[in-house]
């Protein structure tokens, strides 16, 4: 490891560690918050492994987080937590895997449009199955697991998170992918085996969305097709990446400390706005910042050191 | 200096696009150490040639062997795996990465493979080679259209291919920059590597190859060396037209 590598590591553990400390100060409103800014920190994070390089906008978000939080729905009666969350991880990359053979060989804008489809697709046939062979909409899952577990056992996600991205990050898979963003024509007359590497990236980034939606299901006790597959969190994920910025593994986290707060406030006080912010967070992401903040402030930093020289 | 030995062969290949025979039962083969041009008019289809072979476009009929072993029908990716490396018509740079990376991404996955020190190592190597280590660090996109030539040569050298496709590599140069891409082929033409070229310009052709496959309107023309194809009527008649021949 080189000196920064040690110094990253060392300060990532550090603010982790402060991080675990937060349910020991408040079990209320602040933990509520820092429940859904890791969860949004696994999300925007994962999601930005794929589709930071490749430039692939995901909007199946949704769809997998979903797939987790109803096969905790379905099972929690009948399987072990833990062994469900493990079923989550599998189903949620087995399905990434054929949804990638299935898409990935589409470009730009039908892809798009195609993951978008995908949670609601999923969520009309399982509402419609519900409706027609269940009898009732909603499931609940009732757990002992307060926001406080649920806090810590995302906290470590996102270390598993951090790991694997910066893994990728240095290892050929990686270094891959930046090609593939960059050309694909030249990335496959390089070698690469380009429609494996973008369906590796795209099942890691679906498999912890999955995971993430299985360790959610206990907070909301009761679960109902519509809410496991907002669209609107796809496109949350999105924004919260886009403005952090994807050029750094760790430019989605500044995009979603601000935003999972912001989103906060104005669903307190004036609810059914949240939209309207989306529009106008897209917006400003476009026009001011199209790398993200830390692309701009590395932009920004090049410039000062050029101007000082 | 060429060997008897045949690297890369084409036999009886042919490229449909729709109701267009752009290709049309091509056969040739390229000896070890040798430098082919593959020559012709505008849109007789020597870069659709090129495409078939390193696997950019599927074959209509027909196979393409590399060492004897058939690569027809294999991915792009698999193709540059077994030893065949390209440069593009228009250039194609990495925009994002560095000169060094994008050499480096010509070493890591291809023929044989380097990674890490080696690998960056080894790019330095090929960038002095073609005349350019002294700008590693920076950005392509302050690049002169020369540079990133011999940035492209040095990213399929880096996979250390059997078989190099220049694909009009020396188009767009002006005439001191054209010395210079002559020169630099010459010095791979010295090493023994094994080249096709698609070239127009004429005195490249002339001290860069050993023998020029001639394409108009998909068929094979003529095949010889540089000076007899040049005299052959056939050839005259499809460059300039009846009246000259």
């Amino acid at each position: 490891m080189t000196p920064q590598e040690t110094r990253n590591l060392v300060l990532s553990v550090i603010l982790l560690g402060l991080a675990a400390l937060l349910p020991l100060f408040d079990d209320g409103y602040w933990l509520s918050i820092g429940v859904t800014v890791l969860m949004y920190t696994v999300l925007a994070t994962s999601w930005a492994l794929f589709s930071g390089p490749t430039h692939y906008i995901s909007l199946a978000t949704a769809a997998f987080y979903g797939m987790g939080t109803l096969i905790v729905g379905f099972g929690i009666d009948t399987v072990p937590y833990s062994v469900l969350l493990l079923i989550s991880v599998i189903v949620g990359a087995v399905a990434a895997a054929l949804i990638g053979l299935a898409t990935l060989r589409l470009s730009g804008v039908y892809f798009v449009i195609f993951t978008l489809g995908l949670a609601e697709m999923i969520r009309q046939v399982v509402s419609w199955l519900q409706n027609n062979l269940g009898g009732s909409r909603g499931m609940y899952v009732l757990t002992d697991l307060t926001d406080t577990h649920i806090y810590w056992e995302l906290l470590a996600v996102v270390a598993a998170v951090f790991l694997v991205g910066w893994w990728i990050g240095r290892s050929r898979l990686g270094f891959s992918l930046r090609i593939i963003g960059n050309d694909e024509v030249v990335a496959a007359h390089c070698g690469i085996n380009t429609a494996r590497a973008k369906i590796i990236l795209f099942m890691v980034s679906g498999m912890f969305a999955s995971l993430t939606g299985a360790l959610l299901a206990p907070r909301w006790t009761y679960i109902e097709p519509n809410l496991a597959f907002s669209p609107l969190l796809s496109f949350e994920v999105v924004i919260m990446a886009l403005f952090g910025g994807v050029s750094r593994l760790w430019g989605p986290l500044v995009g979603v400390i601000p935003f999972t707060i912001l989103l906060e406030l104005i669903e307190a006080n004036y609810p059914s706005q949240t939209i309207l912010v989306m529009g106008i967070a897209f917006l400003l992401i476009v026009y001011l910042v199209p790398r993200g903040v830390v692309g701009r402030l590395e932009e920004l930093i090049r410039k000062y050191r050029q101007g000082g020289k | 200096m060429t060997s008897e030995k045949i690297v890369l062969g084409v036999h009886g290949v042919s490229k449909k696009f729709g109701g267009l025979l752009a290709v049309d039962n091509m056969e040739f083969g390229v000896r070890e150490h040798e430098v082919l041009g593959l020559i012709g008019p505008n849109g007789s289809g020597k870069t659709t040639m090129m495409n078939l072979i390193s696997g950019a476009l599927k074959l209509t009929s027909g196979h393409i062997t590399l060492q004897g072993a058939r690569i027809s029908g294999l991915a792009a990716n698999e193709i540059n795996r077994r030893g065949v490396a390209r440069t593009f018509q228009l250039v194609k740079m990495l925009p994002t990465m560095t000169v060094l990376e994008n050499v480096v991404a010509g070493a890591v996955f291809g023929h044989k493979r380097r990674w890490g020190h080696e690998a960056e190592t080894f790019a330095h190597q090929l960038l002095g080679k073609v005349g350019i280590d002294g700008i590693a660090e920076a950005p392509v996109s302050s690049l002169t259209y020369i540079d990133q030539k011999r940035l492209e040569l040095a990213r399929v050298l880096a996979s250390e291919p059997e078989i190099l496709l220049l694909d009009e590599w020396l188009a767009g140069l002006n005439p001191t920059e054209l010395s210079t891409g002559i020169d630099l082929i010459k010095a791979l033409r010295a090493e023994g590597r094994t080249i096709i070229l698609v070239e127009h310009v004429m005195d490249a052709i002339r001290s860069l190859c050993d023998q020029c496959v001639v394409m108009n309107t998909g068929r094979k023309i003529a095949e010889g060396t540089p000076a007899e194809v040049l005299a052959d009527p056939e050839v005259i008649r499809a460059y300039l037209g009846d009246d000259d021949a």
